[in-house]
């Protein structure tokens, strides 16, 4: 049923002071954890997979069976796909150090990965990715490692795989990854480039550069790693270490100048070199010359000047000019057809439309295969190009296409036709916000939706036989898809309760998604043309993304619309890059490059009379630029400008500087919306005792419904609440690095809360044998981290709580809620603030990746942590077990507010993790957005996958739960009716008895 | 034979293998391979699920990628089939090795690699402190990821509003007019005749007749 008739009986209406009363008696009726039912998975939360941009791709087509395609990609997952429908049969997330180098399939069963530079070689099974073996190789991490598969010599027998890397070839078995034999090329810095084996032979050669004139053949007997024969020679103008394999006995490389090519052929330990003028070839060539990976027999790819020559080489000293191409383009490697056959596709751009080109070795000039389809042009270019063939039903040859996009998007095509695609960019989401949904249009009444009276009654008939558990497993299975159907959820409207929104993500391609909150669908898409490589801005990378414009009150009729910021290069100093999208749309509104750079970006709680969201951007020289840039900003940006202040953390020289703005006498009209930052303070850490590990402040948006806390003896507290408190944790540098690089004696950790505004440390706490990694989170008045403990050698959780002291003395609680409590005491910059900190430590038994915090529309409902353990789990943590008041014993009245007894580690319940038995891989962050359903939270976890749900910490006591019976209510009020005619019919007859006796 | 081999060896392997090598025989040759090359040390061991018993979950009976992680990720390995995993090159200190498993709910281990006295290694559960002679992983317990529902009964339907509701109702109707039935007839008489006076309405004159 949709969750529309499922009316909220808000607990808005009551206004706020009563709810706290009210409230505060549920909060301890409820119980700690609010999990799941299995039967409710997916009816709140969405998961969707991901694997990121893939660098490799390997088809497994041969047998009969299912058609897959191992690939590997650049967020370290090996997966294998469906090659019909796209589908993820397996895949395996790798550390996130261990880069995948190379992926291959060996004896037709298992999938051989080369990772962490070469030096860890791993086999995975191909039909469920279960790990077969693994090898560690001692390779130098300076030399580039590469893998090679033998082909099948003899079928059954083993086969080894060989990797390379440096001066030094590894065989190892594919069965079980055992080193068969390791050869040490005895030379000094020898780069070998290419391993290949003859056909039919028991030799393979292996060709490299020492050093930049010498070029080397090794022939290596197969099984034993023997050097058969080796040949040297000397090229006098020096190599640059480009080389392309032509033939087996012919080498093509560029010179040290990289202005010409020169063909290098060995045979029988004779090598001969031909210096190549490419002048011949091309008529008007100048400059440099770019060797292209094409490993495709007998042809040779070259960049000249922004375009591409295809050579065929025809022999040592003999180059023949196939093709020209320009960009954008991409090849694939080639593909044996048959024995003697080969082929290998070109993809060329053209505006929307994608030309693809097949060529076999028979006859180059033409193509085996030529079409053309038309591609969304917010995928971008093409990047990558894998090619695998099919034998047609009148023996043909067909062939698929494996394409990488600019977006990181993954397509197959087949026939001309986009057979599926995988928005694989969501691997890499860089930062995120919301946006609200538009509302809902008059005319188009929710009640259109319901279906008539009977169906739903029907309906919920059919609920109420399921929770008394009644119901057949065919009623169940209605059930369940009358529930996961509901067209409600997914709707492009507002809804009452504030569930549905679009979230907007920013991935690392550059390119802005709106996802619907319902079902994780992409709404709209873009791919930033700002953030695109450009001869203006070489090396672009998406940074930030921010609400710009939320129309509520005024410019009602303009969609809203997000910032995206990013920065034209890697250095600070780069020139940044504003875009301005359209929320509902994805329509670019203005993209610019900015002037200056972009190293703080300030969004202000003011709004221009557009409800444009006033922006301060801090560059490198510490100038701040205001934006928008309109007059009507700077008034509303001159009032509050006194009171504007920032901080910086500089963790390399260990320093927190705070600044104010200030105001220029005579303003040039130029640089009317340029401000000088002027330093207030500075803390400057010791660095031979103290490194900066992690700062942590309140999110901007966060609202904190009540500032006293009644404790047990009717006593109040006051919650030191300031939205410019800093935590900062430093480590000692001894400890700085992973847990077991340092000694409990030399490690120390300390905590620091910092008012931002006057730099002052409100507290430091030194922690005896901590180290990091630190993670932070701070929300009202308190600050939980979470680092690891040495001494116990277990992970530690701290809470630190403050307290406003100075107002220790308001303790009439009936001031406080009418508002009439004395506010007019003197307050001081310069005074200390009469601070009261309360803190307790716990174990916690798992690493964590990232925590965070539940966020509620008004702040009424307790708070719930949210911590993302190592094993991509996101666990709910209630804040009540990080309670400093926490005792071994709590007195009864104690016990009777909430507090529960103090245990020396934190639970973790199974049932309260939010992520239930999903797993968020490569888990990065979670993100909390308040519905406006108070009890409720929406949290979006994202890191190679993306996890949606809403939880509500105190259960949702504002609105009837999903599981509400609503058959069961209609029918206690009709047996209730009914119930009440039969007694009066029976009492009249009773009664006319009576009158007649 | 091999694990002779392995203690002369200058960068020899953790002695928590050593009951392991003794059955190397037994077990695949990637394990006992590759020892003591590099720089470091090799912690090898194994994860070991017991029985099939995680039906209940709603998980493979099995997961395949049972994700064992170094030092809170510094480098992840994956057990195989048959649950065994290795990290090499690790240097000596003290280290903590996690196991990321769905379904299952494993202690961290804590093992230190002696710096002065090489090969001599300890290993213990950091949850509950029990030193482990073997580098054998067991999960302290399996995970229930979901609320289980109560199966119908009728107290339950009597705990609920709505059962209360109609509970009270029936008690009205069958054990009230018995409670009356005790009254003195003449109290009762007096007892409506106040009510009257004061104007309460009673049940029947609600009801549209007028007495």
């Amino acid at each position: 049923m949709g969750s529309s008739h499922l009316r909220p009986r808000t607990a808005m209406a009551i206004r706020a002071r009563l709810g706290f009363v009210i409230l505060l008696s549920l909060f301890f009726s409820a119980t700690l954890s609010t999990a799941l039912y299995e039967d409710q998975v997916g009816l709140a939360d969405w998961h969707h997979k991901y694997i990121g941009k893939v660098k490799h791709a390997v088809f497994h087509t041969q047998k009969t069976g299912r058609k897959r395609v191992v690939v590997s990609t650049e967020e370290n997952v090996v997966a294998s796909l469906d090659l019909r429908t796209g589908f993820i049969f397996w895949r395996n997330v790798l550390g996130k150090n261990d880069h995948i180098d190379q992926v291959d399939i060996a004896l037709g069963k298992y999938v051989v990965t080369l990772s962490s530079g070469g030096s860890i070689l791993r086999a995975w099974n191909l039909p469920d990715g279960q790990m077969i073996w693994e090898s560690t190789l001692p390779v130098s991490t300076l030399s580039k490692s590469s893998l090679y598969v033998l082909a099948n010599m003899n079928v059954g027998k083993d086969n080894l795989i060989l990797v390379f890397g440096g001066s030094s070839i590894h065989a190892l078995s594919s069965m079980d990854g055992q080193i068969v034999w390791r050869k040490e090329l005895s030379i000094d810095s020898l780069e070998i480039q290419q391993i290949f084996q003859p056909h039919d032979s028991d030799i393979i050669n292996a060709v490299g550069f020492v050093g930049s004139s010498e070029f080397v053949v090794y022939q290596i007997s197969y099984r034993t790693g023997e050097v058969m024969q080796q040949s040297k020679a000397s090229f006098e103008s020096g190599f640059c270490g480009e080389a392309s394999l032509v033939f087996d006995n012919l080498v093509v490389a560029l010179d040290a100048s990289k202005s010409s090519l020169v063909s290098i052929s060995f045979k029988n330990e004779v090598i001969n070199f031909h210096q190549i003028n490419l002048s011949d070839l091309v008529p008007d060539f100048s400059g440099k010359v770019t060797l292209l990976p094409l490993k495709f027999n007998g042809m040779l790819a070259i960049e000249i000047a922004s375009s591409i020559l295809l050579l065929r080489v025809k022999g040592a000293n003999e180059l023949e000019f196939v093709e020209k191409i320009s960009h954008p383009f991409a090849f694939s490697d080639a593909l044996p057809l048959s024995k003697e056959q080969q082929a290998f596709a070109i993809l060329q751009h053209d505006e929307s439309k994608i030309h693809f080109k097949v060529k076999s070795d028979n006859d180059l000039r033409n193509e085996i295969l030529k079409e053309t389809i038309q591609m969304d042009s917010q995928r971008g270019n093409i990047e990558k190009v894998f090619i695998n063939n099919y034998i047609r039903t009148d023996r043909t040859h067909g062939f698929r296409f494996l394409v990488v996009m600019e977006d990181h998007s993954l397509l197959l095509i087949q026939q001309g036709e986009i057979v599926w695609s995988r928005e694989d960019g969501l691997a890499s989401i860089v930062d995120s916000t919301t946006s609200e949904l538009p509302v809902e249009k008059e005319g188009v009444s929710v009640a259109e939706v319901e279906h008539n009276l009977f169906e739903w009654l029907k309906g919920h008939l059919l609920k109420l036989k399921g929770t008394l558990m009644l119901a057949s497993p065919d009623e169940v299975a209605a059930i369940q898809a009358i529930r996961l159907k509901s067209s409600e959820k997914n709707k492009m409207t507002r809804d009452h309760n504030g569930f549905r929104k679009l979230i907007i993500v920013l991935t690392r391609a550059g390119k802005v998604l709106a996802l619907h909150t319902g079902d994780g669908r992409v709404v709209w898409s873009v791919l930033l043309p700002a953030l695109r490589r450009s001869e203006t801005c070489g090396n672009p990378f998406a940074l930030r993304v921010y609400q710009w414009q939320v129309p509520h009150h005024h410019a009602m009729h303009e969609n809203p619309s997000v910032l995206v910021v990013g920065r034209c290069g890697h250095g600070f100093d780069a020139p940044g890059i504003f875009s301005i999208v359209d929320s509902y749309t994805g329509k670019v509104q203005n993209s610019l490059i900015l002037e200056h750079s972009v190293s703080h970006i300030m969004p202000l709680p003011l709004t221009d009379s557009t409800e444009q969201r006033l922006h301060l951007i801090i560059d490198a020289k510490l100038q701040a630029h205001l934006y928008p840039k309109n007059s009507d900003s700077l008034k509303h940006f001159f009032n509050e400008m006194p009171n504007i202040y920032w901080y910086s953390v500089e963790v390399e020289k260990n320093k927190i500087k705070g600044y104010s703005l200030e105001s220029k006498a005579e303003l040039d009209t130029a640089e009317e919306y340029v401000f000088q930052a002027k330093e207030l303070w500075s803390i400057i850490f010791p660095s031979e005792s103290e490194k900066i590990a992690v700062t942590a402040t309140r999110k901007m948006n966060e609202i904190v419904h009540t500032q006293a806390k009644v404790v047990a003896d009717q006593d109040v507290m006051y919650k030191y609440v300031s939205k410019n408190i800093l935590f900062v944790a430093t480590v000692a540098p001894k400890a700085a690095g992973e847990i077991g690089s340092a000694t409990p004696e030399e490690a120390l950790l300390y905590a620091y809360l910092i008012d931002t505004v006057s730099g002052r440390i409100l507290h430091r706490v030194c922690h005896q044998g901590a180290q990091g990694p630190v993670h932070a989170v701070v929300s009202e008045n308190w600050v939980v981290y979470h680092y690891f403990n040495l001494r116990a050698h277990r992970y530690e959780m701290s809470v630190i709580e403050i307290y406003d002291q100075s107002r220790a003395d308001n303790k009439d609680v009936w001031k406080l809620v009418l508002g009439k409590h004395n506010l007019t005491a003197p307050v001081s910059l310069y005074s200390r603030p009469d601070v009261m900190v309360k803190s307790q430590s716990y174990f916690f038994t798992h690493s964590v990746k990232s925590m965070a915090v539940t966020a509620t529309a008004k702040g009424i409902t307790s708070k719930q942590l949210l911590i993302g353990t190592i094993g991509d789990q996101v666990l709910a943590l209630d804040k009540r077990f990080l309670d400093p008041r926490r005792s071994v014993n709590p007195t009864q009245s104690e016990k009777e507010e909430g507090i529960i007894p103090l245990t020396d580690s934190l639970p973790i319940v199974p049932q309260s993790y939010i992520t239930h038995s999903l797993q968020v891989e490569g888990l990065r962050s979670m993100v909390t957005i308040p519905a406006k359903l108070e009890s409720t939270t929406l949290v979006f976890s994202y890191g190679v996958d993306l996890f949606f749900t809403r939880i509500a910490p105190s259960r949702t006591y504002d609105s009837l739960t999903e599981d509400f019976s609503y058959a069961l209510l209609l029918i206690t009020i009709v047996v209730l009716v009914a119930a009440i005619f039969v007694t009066w019919a029976l009492s009249e007859k009773k009664e006319l008895k009576e009158k007649w006796r | 034979m091999r694990s002779s081999a392995a203690l002369f060896n200058p960068s020899p392997p953790l002695l928590l293998l050593l009951p392991l090598l003794l059955f190397s025989h037994l077990l695949p040759r990637a394990l006992a391979a590759d020892l003591g090359s590099g720089d470091g040390y090799t912690i090898a061991g194994r994860v070991k699920l017991d029985g099939a018993t995680s039906k209940e979950s709603g998980l493979p009976a099995k997961p395949t990628n049972i994700k064992v992680i170094l030092n809170g990720g510094q480098s992840i390995s994956f057990a195989r089939a048959d649950g065994y995993f290795s990290f090499h090159n690790v240097p000596a200190g003290t280290h903590l090795i996690e196991v990321a498993a769905l379904g299952y709910f494993f202690s961290p281990v804590r093992v230190d690699i002696s710096a002065r006295n090489p090969g001599k290694i300890q290993a213990a559960l950091t949850e509950n402190r029990r030193v482990l002679y073997e580098l054998i992983l067991e999960p302290l317990r399996e995970e229930q990821y979901y609320e289980k529902r109560e199966p119908f009964s009728i107290m339950s339907l009597m705990k609920s509003p709505m059962g209360l509701m109609m509970g009270f109702m029936l008690l009205v109707m069958f054990v009230m007019p018995k409670l009356m039935e005790n009254i003195d007839p003449e109290e009762m008489r007096r007892a409506q005749e106040d009510m009257r006076a004061q104007g309460v309405p009673s049940l029947s004159s609600l009801l549209p007749r007028s007495n």
